[in-house]
């Protein structure tokens, strides 16, 4: 059975979803679906470990050999990727049975459990697979169950601005199908090993630079970037609380992983920085999204909308890392990555019982909850310094990766500015923390109880993984180190 | 609104032809019954729901038009250094292509070699695309659900027989045809392997007869005939059967989808696995059809019957 871990890996989630339907009583299917996700959380690690030992492994789908079949290939990298997403993707569902009770309707919660699972699948699948147009497939399968899920939120207002993520998704699932056509069209090929063998030997055309260009921008609206960011906040604000916390930890994750796995493994790192501006362009929309987006996140008065704008910041401090285009730079990347998974959702896994307590996220409503909801409050503010990059947690140790990256490649300005965008992170969750703990509540308002424990223990879970990997580095760091050195040392 | 979706659907037919100039039948087939048949047919619908107009937007779109512009160049400009059309020194037909041309009958043992690169050789993304139809109707299931009252419901049924009435010869011609569609849709299914066609064109021409018929009797009688959570189940079973060929052929030894340890000859595991593969194809594809087009008749019949009683 071990040599089929990394197909079982996605259709151990695939096959609960329909089996999920026929299940139908909510607290059956809930119970269901936390099994699945959680035997694929013990699938990645036992991924993980595999290929820390013995190296990149290869699956043959349909005992089809490379480039006629479909291949799974899953090396450092994606090994990394699986074991965040349904590790995130486990903790969070362990809250969902009671936060949904609040949020969505009694008979479509086994609808939501479905479209979770599938939405899990789609991102498991993207990561875990070697072939350019099964990415394709899989980012289908997470970004319609996304559109759904987002759209299930209990305001109208998800409907909205699920539309928008909607437009938004599909124009950028066409560009990076039409990337992935043209590429194949150039090659013959849809393998992305084998395209990485033959792209180099396609004479520099016009046809090729397209492709690499419709495919970036394409993974660029998915993943959020900074002037393609819009769909983000709203996105996220109204989706109903688990799914935010979800989503916020893994769904722009994936898109950086598509990133960065075209880039370094599939064009390779000569054409992508030499050919176009890319170093340049990267750097400065990764800088101008931590600070326009930090600033925005200051002046909003929805928490949940203080928290998606930091999303958008914090992606820009991952593109930072990309763009300098160094093993060091991708190492925080990459780190940052499993550091923010963490930090965002333990934070809009909190905001979640808070919602579920008192039924909004407005900032003016969190008054005098310091007192009323200690525990969940204290998380906040641990996921919040975290988010600021305060020593002892994991947010300061991907921004001294990053800053050290910098400095390495001899970028002292931009190493500056990363400190300073941490400062207006200071900033907006200060406003939490004053509110929260320096203001009485409204006269009229009944006091709140504390979260229940279904909610607070996942929470904590979270928040005393973002203290535990900001001490004990070796996991987080090691593995991040070992998957840029493997994209930069020979690819795959 | 209905002049573009008549338009699309008209798009979808014309370049369903193109396909077959250019010898793509497979292709032309799934374009004509899903681009000009079941699509146009869902955006009917939805037209049908939503009203034939468009809102007079204030703002003019020129930063829209500049970015469809600029990626309209960029396409073109790709195209500049593609290889000819139809050149045989074209690196896709140099590369994969042949050995799917001249291998894969003694490889998989089907005459079309659609289906053997569709079912077998990337059956995965097959795999993969019946779990998008399903995400879909699971979507709609979830958005558009409508919590109907009995009364309501008796209400619904006679002003749609009211409506019904009236299309005589329509219901003649349609009920002689339902048949004959589903007949259709069977050979279609099975007849994947030899000739143009497989699970998603038959599903979609079997749904297309079970909506024809909705359209024509009403919803009501529709629900006497088929079963709703029987469809749903359905559904999940489609995607069930197709996960569950690839999981014996695990356990039997093979990697996932491996199609050729499922018997003791290879090509007729090959043959089993494609023919129940498609069979999963099929169910899902139609059941989900079937879900979509329901679930938007009936948020269609609740705001009439809303608006009726409002007025």
């Amino acid at each position: 059975m071990l040599a089929h871990l990394p197909i079982l890996q996605v259709i151990v989630p695939l096959l609960a979803a329909p089996t999920c339907l026929i299940l139908r009583k909510p607290s059956l299917v809930w119970l269901f679906t936390l099994l699945a996700s959680a035997s694929a959380f013990v699938i990645s690690i036992l991924l993980l470990q595999q290929v820390m030992a013995e190296g990149t492994l290869i699956y043959e789908l349909g005992g089809w050999s490379a480039p006629w079949g479909i291949e799974y290939r899953i090396d450092k990298l994606n090994a990394f990727l699986a074991l965040i997403i349904s590790g995130v993707s486990t903790v969070v569902l362990l809250a969902a049975h009671t936060s949904l009770e609040k949020e969505i309707p009694q008979d479509r919660q086994t609808l939501f459990y479905i479209l979770y699972l599938l939405s899990l699948t789609g991102m498991l699948g993207i990561v875990t697979t070697g072939d350019a147009f099964n990415v394709f497939v899989f980012l289908e399968i997470s970004s319609l169950s996304a559109y759904a899920l987002i759209a299930l939120g209990k305001d109208r207002r998800a409907l909205w601005a699920s539309f928008q993520y909607l437009i938004m998704g599909t124009i950028g699932a066409t560009f990076i199908l039409i990337g992935i056509g043209l590429m194949y069209q150039m090659t013959g090929t849809l393998n992305m090993a084998d395209l990485a063998s033959r792209l180099p030997e396609v004479p520099q055309s016009r046809t090729l630079f397209t492709a690499y260009a419709f495919f970036i921008v394409g993974v660029c609206l998915k993943l959020a970037l900074f002037p393609l960011h819009l769909w983000l906040p709203n996105a996220y604000a109204y989706a109903p609380s688990i799914v935010t916390a979800f989503f916020a930890a893994t769904s722009t994750k994936v898109a950086i992983y598509l990133l960065i796995r075209f880039t370094f493994s599939v064009f390779g790192v000569e054409f992508s920085f030499s050919v176009l501006p890319l170093e340049t362009l990267f750097l400065a929309l990764g800088l101008l999204g931590i600070f326009v987006a930090s600033t925005t996140a200051i002046y909003q008065n929805n928490v949940k909308h203080v928290f998606a704008y930091s999303s958008v910041a914090q992606i820009g401090y991952m593109i930072v890392g990309f763009s300098m285009a160094t093993s060091a730079g991708l190492t925080a990347t990459l780190l940052h990555l499993f550091n923010h998974a963490l930090m965002k959702s333990a934070l809009f896994l909190a905001l979640g019982a808070v919602v579920y307590r008192i039924g909004s996220a407005e900032l003016n409503d969190f008054r005098g909850l310091g007192r009323q909801m200690p525990l969940t409050m204290t998380a906040i503010v641990i996921g919040g310094l975290s988010l600021i990059g305060i020593p002892l947690t994991v947010g300061f140790v991907s921004k001294w990766v990053l800053v050290v990256a910098a400095i390495e490649n001899g970028w002292w300005p931009v190493a500056a500015l990363i400190l300073l965008g941490s400062l207006l992170a200071v900033v907006y969750v200060w406003r939490i923390v004053e509110t929260a703990y320096f203001k009485t509540p409204e006269p009229g308002r009944k006091p709140v109880k504390e979260a229940p424990i279904t909610f607070l223990a996942p929470v904590w879970i979270l928040v005393s993984a973002n203290i535990y990997f900001g001490i004990d580095t070796r996991l987080s760091v090691e593995v991040a180190q070992a998957a840029a050195e493997s994209l930069f040392g020979v690819s795959p | 609104m209905f002049a573009v979706v008549m338009l699309s659907g008209i798009y979808g037919l014309l370049s369903a032809s193109f396909f077959v100039v250019m010898d793509a039948v497979d292709v032309a087939f799934t374009e004509a019954s899903v681009g000009a048949g079941i699509s146009t047919l869902l955006m009917l619908t939805a037209v049908a729901m939503t009203g034939r107009t468009e809102h007079v937007t204030r703002h003019k779109p020129y930063l829209a038009f500049a970015v469809v512009f600029v990626t309209g160049c960029l396409l073109i400009y790709g195209t500049l250094d593609m290889p000819y059309f139809g050149s045989p020194d074209a690196p896709s037909h140099q590369h994969v292509a042949p050995r799917y041309i001249n291998d894969s009958m003694q490889e998989t043992g089907m005459p079309n070699m659609v289906t053997s690169v569709l079912a077998s050789y990337r059956g995965f993304d097959t795999f993969g695309e019946v779990t998008v139809i399903f995400t879909a109707g699971i979507g709609v299931l979830a958005l558009l659900s409508v919590v109907r009252g009995r009364e309501s419901d008796a209400e619904i049924e006679t002003l749609n027989d009211s409506m019904h009435e009236q299309y005589l010869i329509l219901r003649i011609v349609i009920k002689m045809l339902i048949p004959f569609i589903l007949l259709y849709a069977f050979y279609v299914q099975f007849h994947g392997d030899f000739g143009p066609g497989g699970g998603f064109q038959a599903g979609v021409i079997f749904a297309s007869a079970i909506i024809l018929y909705v359209m024509l009797f009403g919803l009501g009688t529709a629900r006497r005939v088929i079963n709703q959570s029987f469809i749903q189940i359905l559904s999940a079973i489609g995607v069930l059967i197709y996960g569950c060929v690839g999981l014996v052929s695990i356990l039997n030894g093979g990697s996932f989808l491996d199609y050729s340890v499922l018997s003791d000859d290879a090509l007729a595991g090959q043959h089993l696995g494609i023919l129940l593969i498609e069979l999963g194809v099929g169910c899902t594809v139609a059941s989900v059809m079937i879900i979509i087009f329901f679930k938007f008749a009936e948020r269609n019949e609740y705001i009439q019957s809303k608006n009726g009683k409002s007025t």
